[in-house]
């Protein structure tokens, strides 16, 4: 009898260790027991735990999930706790989570089978100093996205890195006051995409070799849409370079090799004091949604993109004529620094209506003044005869209010 | 010791309320006189659904438990409300040989869904080697396992076992856990009890099982492969069991606007020309997950019919290609104009 009381004393102090995992259980080590480890902490651990994790690297074949508000995953560095997927057999993901107000910082997620790190329906979530990455290059075989939270609120990802994604490294979509901030993103399709989201602030980022750097889309048939109040401010986005790698059919498809600060549909857009060169598409680019859309909520134009204080250099080298054909077929030679398609709705384009759709203040470039066209594509496909580009920068000359600085709820 | 012992019982149990609260044997809740031939004790009533999720060709015995003197109430297009104390139990298992039953079946895993006052609560129990119990578990299992099908050809499969997280993103609806199979309008079929062959609604309402069933006649539902419905109606059927858990208004894929359930009108949210929007490589380079008439361009066939975790849908419970259902979906997108 004593020795059956012992046994499930030990067996019980046991398992109690493993799983509140305050003593030797954290922080976990890489192991052949490490994803059953870490599993078992991300479901049975309380709110306001802290689950860490040792140097090293994590080989899982399995995706891993967290449905436990407050808790904390934190490991020993961007470069130093790697959870690997390269063997990755079940999820379509690596790491998920659906729970509010979780902390991830200090590691890295590399080579998993679909999207990286997911993030569902969050009020609230941080990635602090986390790396995703596919380490083969840029390939379509990646994953989508490297970052990916959607449907959440008080967004914030800061001093990340994101390399290699076949959509976009840093993706927020559908949601609602975010922050993006003093990250990197490196050989993706887009570097950092804010989608059908809403008070956003993408600042001090560097955002280079990706095929578009910094992306502002907004698009048809979601539950959210109308995509506004988007700040885009100091960041670099440079040597955007790589070819468009993205599976066909997905809209980041259609980002031109070579595109620096993308705007599509979108309402209420600064774009201020960035320094965007060597892309050799655009430096910045406005443009609408093309496809047809059937969806009647659905807003295809952007209205109301301030461009102020950015240093455009050595952009439009060599637009990419397939998929950004509607500025080659127009302009000969050098693309303009900053490009507007110039699609409006037919009531503005016939002149009984005016709204404020691209404003520009003073833009600086180290030979001139920086070149802006208005491609004025309505005009050529309604009467071509009358077309002609309008290079006239102070045409669009003007000031707007600055966007406001993102408050998060807790803050 | 005894005291220490007990102290740290109670932290323990404490410290998990997930532990607290289900028991660590699927036997300790007695619900079966047979545990090993899934024999339910009286009170625990074995049904089945008319469109039942495709998990890998396994065979799933069901049962619910309701506590004595108490009933469901009728939902047609939800689950029934079920009183708390409630158990769904499902257990999965694949045919020693699927061409002759009677040889048996290997357990695999028993699922509860357990109605507390504070909700559902989703567990999981794995068999054991020999068939006597099944053990808790909440972080899942791969079993690597295997069975002879109904050609008579050897299948070998990597089931997974769903952590509780996995559990949760099949059965949230806006972050409430719900039971997904006995909806009004599944239930309305045939079973054999022990008494005989009968209606399932018509049993449980004779036994006092439930209430509030309209007095009108109720629709018999389309079963997806049954050849007696149009192909729509069988297609709509399996895409509304197969995918419209995640698939709807806030379910786990909401956010794809891509909407799934029998009661969704043709259109975009259909799928019907609607483009892909976070899908990767699930896209397989096609432009709109239903291409009107071309199945072969559609990325809804190009999902269901990949067994790459990447690309394939649904993406929980499924790791090998349901090789009847294909040719359904097929047809049903060629019809579609």
């Amino acid at each position: 009898m004593k020795s059956y009381f012992l046994n499930i004393f030990v067996l019980n102090f046991l398992i109690f260790i493993n799983f509140t995992g305050f003593l030797f259980a954290n922080p976990i080590q890489p192991g052949p027991l490490s994803y059953e480890e870490i599993q078992k902490a991300m479901i049975l651990s309380k709110p306001g735990d802290v689950i860490e994790l040792g140097e090293g690297i994590f080989e899982f074949e399995d995706g891993l999930s967290l449905d436990i508000d407050n808790v904390i995953i934190s490991g020993e560095g961007i470069n130093k706790t790697i959870l690997s997927f390269k063997n990755q057999k079940s999820g379509a993901e690596g790491l998920m989570i659906t729970s509010n107000g979780v902390i991830l910082k200090d590691f890295a997620v590399e080579d998993t089978i679909g999207d990286a790190i997911v993030v569902k329906g969050a009020n609230g979530i941080s990635f602090i100093r986390v790396r995703t990455e596919w380490t083969g290059g840029p390939k379509e075989s990646n994953g989508a996205y490297g970052f990916y939270p959607v449907q959440s609120t008080d967004v914030l990802i800061d001093g990340c890195v994101a390399i290699g994604a076949s959509d976009a490294g840093i993706y927020v979509g559908q949601s609602e006051r975010i922050k993006v901030l003093n990250s990197i993103a490196r050989y993706n399709v887009a570097g950092i995409e804010i989608e059908n989201s809403f008070y956003a602030e993408v600042i001090g980022n560097i955002s280079e070799h990706n095929t578009g750097g910094i992306l502002v889309f907004d698009l048809p048939d979601l539950p959210q849409q109308g995509g506004h109040h988007i700040l885009v401010e100091n960041n670099i986005v440079r040597n955007n370079d790589t070819e468009n790698f993205a599976p066909e059919g997905n809209i980041v498809g259609n980002t031109p090799n070579g595109t620096g600060i993308m705007v599509m549909a979108n309402q209420f857009v600064e774009i201020k004091n960035n320094e965007i060169k060597d892309n050799a598409t655009a430096g910045i680019l406005i443009a609408s949604y093309q496809d047809e859309a059937e969806d009647k909520n659905y807003n295809p134009i952007a209205s109301n993109i301030f461009i102020h204080g950015n240093s455009l250099n050595n952009n439009g080298f060599n637009v990419d004529k397939v998929r950004a054909s509607p500025i080659s077929e127009v302009i000969n030679g050098k693309a303009p620094d900053i490009i507007w398609d110039g699609v409006v709705p037919f009531i503005e384009w016939i002149g009984f209506r005016n709204s404020s759709r691209i404003i520009l203040g003073d833009n600086y470039s180290d030979s001139s003044t920086p070149i802006f066209a208005n491609l004025k594509l309505m005009t050529k496909f309604l009467i071509s005869s009358l077309h002609k580009v309008d290079t006239n920068y102070e045409n669009y000359r003007g000031e707007l209010k600055p966007i406001r600085p993102v408050i998060f709820e807790k803050d | 010791m005894k005291t220490l012992f007990k102290i740290l019982i109670v932290f323990f149990l404490s410290s998990s309320p997930l532990r607290a609260e289900t028991f660590a044997l699927l036997s300790e809740y007695n619900f079966f006189q047979n545990i090993k031939g899934q024999v339910p004790n009286k009170g625990v009533i074995p049904y089945h659904i008319a469109n039942p999720l495709f998990s890998d060709y396994t065979y799933k015995f069901r049962f619910v438990s309701m506590p004595d003197d108490s009933m469901a109430s009728y939902n047609h297009e939800q689950v029934f409300d079920f009183p708390i104390g409630t158990t769904i139990i499902k257990t999965f298992a694949y045919p020693v040989d699927d061409r002759n039953l009677k040889k048996g079946f290997q357990l695999l895993e028993t699922r509860l869904l357990i109605h507390k006052k504070e909700g559902w609560i989703p567990v999981s129990y794995i068999w054991n080697d020999n068939q006597t119990d099944a053990e808790r578990e909440f972080i899942g299992k791969t079993i690597e396992t295997s069975w002879v099908d109904k050609n008579g050809v050897s299948q070998n499969v990597r089931y997974r076992v769903p952590n509780i997280n996995q559990c949760k993103s099949c059965h949230q609806l806006n972050k409430v856990i719900k039971p997904i199979g006995p909806k009004g309008r599944n239930m309305n079929v045939d079973f054999l009890y022990e008494e005989g062959k009968k209606n399932q609604l018509e049993y449980w309402e004779f036994n006092e099982l439930l209430t509030n069933l309209p007095k009108k006649k109720i629709s018999k539902p389309a079963i997806w492969d049954n050849e007696l419905f149009s192909v729509p109606e069988r297609a709509r059927a399996y895409l509304d069991s197969n995918c419209a858990h995640c698939h709807r208004k806030g379910g786990s894929a909401g956010n794809s606007g891509f909407y799934l359930s029998l009661e969704q009108a043709d259109g975009v949210a259909l799928g019907i020309r609607k483009r892909p929007v976070a899908a990767g490589r699930g896209s397989g380079g096609m432009a709109y997950v239903i291409d009107p008439g071309k199945p072969e361009d559609s990325i809804l066939l190009y999902r269901m019919a990949s067994t790459d975790p990447g690309i394939m849908m649904p993406e929980l419970s499924r790791s090998l290609n349901h090789k009847e259902a294909l040719p359904l979906i097929y047809d049903w997108i060629k019809e579609i104009e």
